[in-house]
């Protein structure tokens, strides 16, 4: 096999100009105080994440990232939002020098670790070659549908999808125990405004 | 909160958003989508509706206790799919039991629409009673209070 050479292509361009836009709108939120902004930003955020998705190639990630991210997840937190405060508490000044090293020498030990990553689209590059090219090759004859993830999400890989769909359910079942359902008969009503009443 | 324009425009979008939840759903074999982001698109079609008209009207169309029990049926739908396979004689999930005599794999196909639709049930009620607990417990808010 010849060494893979990546090129440089226009679609690069869109690529570090969506990168560079993404890491704009993760400082704005580190710096607003205003957690509705910080809110509003991470639905940016997450919409400029699918727009990278599809600019990968990944259709089927960016379109749940705009629809759980961007969507979703953004009401989730305004809804959030509304039940506990609307401004971050200002934070104390002072340094921390240990935090500082750790993320230091995180971020270093990532940007190390880059080097040693196929390039970029390398068609030998583990994910490709071995378990990636099976399922290209062997969709086609056992799996009569085009979209080959729906085929590798609910059919050679069914038993994590069902585990997946576990974790929503519970997700939903914690949340309800949490915040209070009442009965689901419509039973008694669980009501905040008497607990605080009674402090 | 009495905005005439924004309740037009969620009666304009509600069926269409819908609709396009269902065409995700059982387009997933075809394109991008599948049971989970046709989930999410049908509870935001209701989420949309409980923004304009407020929560309690959302909760008479779709009540919370609907809404646990779908979740419920979405899972078992997802497991149960499961069993019958196996009581079909394959294995946990193996699709091709459900149309043994096929040429072309259409057991796979039926399988894979069945789970689809048990994950895109369980995911649009499961999310959609989040929603409900989280902006249930707050009175309505005012203008100013954003």
């Amino acid at each position: 096999m010849s060494e893979f050479q990546s090129t440089l292509s226009p679609i690069v361009f869109i690529d570090l100009s969506l990168l560079t836009m993404l890491l704009l709108v993760a400082v704005a939120m580190l710096r607003s105080r205003h957690l509705f902004a910080v809110v509003m930003l991470s639905g940016i955020y997450s919409l400029l994440s699918a727009a990278f998705f599809v600019s990968l190639d990944a259709v089927d990630v960016a379109f749940t990232e705009a629809a759980v991210g961007a969507g979703f997840s953004t009401v989730l937190m305004l809804a959030g939002m509304l039940l506990t405060a609307r401004r971050e508490k200002p934070k104390t000044p002072g340094r921390a020098p240990v935090a500082l090293a750790v993320v230091i020498a995180a971020g270093a030990a990532m940007v190390y670790a880059t080097i040693d990553m196929p390039a970029f689209g390398d068609p030998n590059a583990p994910a490709n070659s071995s378990i990636g090219q099976a399922y290209v090759d062997r969709t086609a004859s056992e799996i009569p549908m085009p979209n080959i993830v729906t085929a590798v999400l609910a059919s050679y890989r069914g038993y994590d999808t069902m585990g997946e769909t576990m974790v929503i359910f519970t997700a939903g079942v914690a949340v309800m125990l949490l915040l209070g359902i009442g009965s689901a008969r419509g039973g008694r009503e669980v009501c905040d405004k008497d607990s605080e009443g009674d402090e | 909160m009495d905005h005439l324009i924004l309740k037009v425009t969620t009666k304009l979008l509600f069926a269409p958003i819908i609709l396009f939840a269902f065409y995700v759903q059982f387009h997933g074999d075809y394109g991008p989508g599948g049971g989970f982001q046709a989930g999410v698109i049908f509870a935001v079609a209701f989420i949309l509706h409980a923004f304009c008209y407020g929560l309690e009207e959302t909760k008479k169309v779709l009540p919370q206790r609907v809404l646990v029990i779908v979740m419920v049926i979405g899972f078992l739908f997802y497991a149960g799919t499961g069993f019958v396979t196996m009581l079909l004689g394959a294995n946990f999930l193996g699709y091709d039991a459900i149309a043994p005599n096929s040429t072309h794999h259409a057991g796979q196909h039926y399988g894979i629409l069945l789970v689809e639709w048990g994950v895109g049930t369980a995911v649009a009620s499961t999310l959609l009673s989040i929603f409900y607990q989280f902006t249930g417990r707050e009175p309505d808010i005012d203008q100013e209070d954003w």
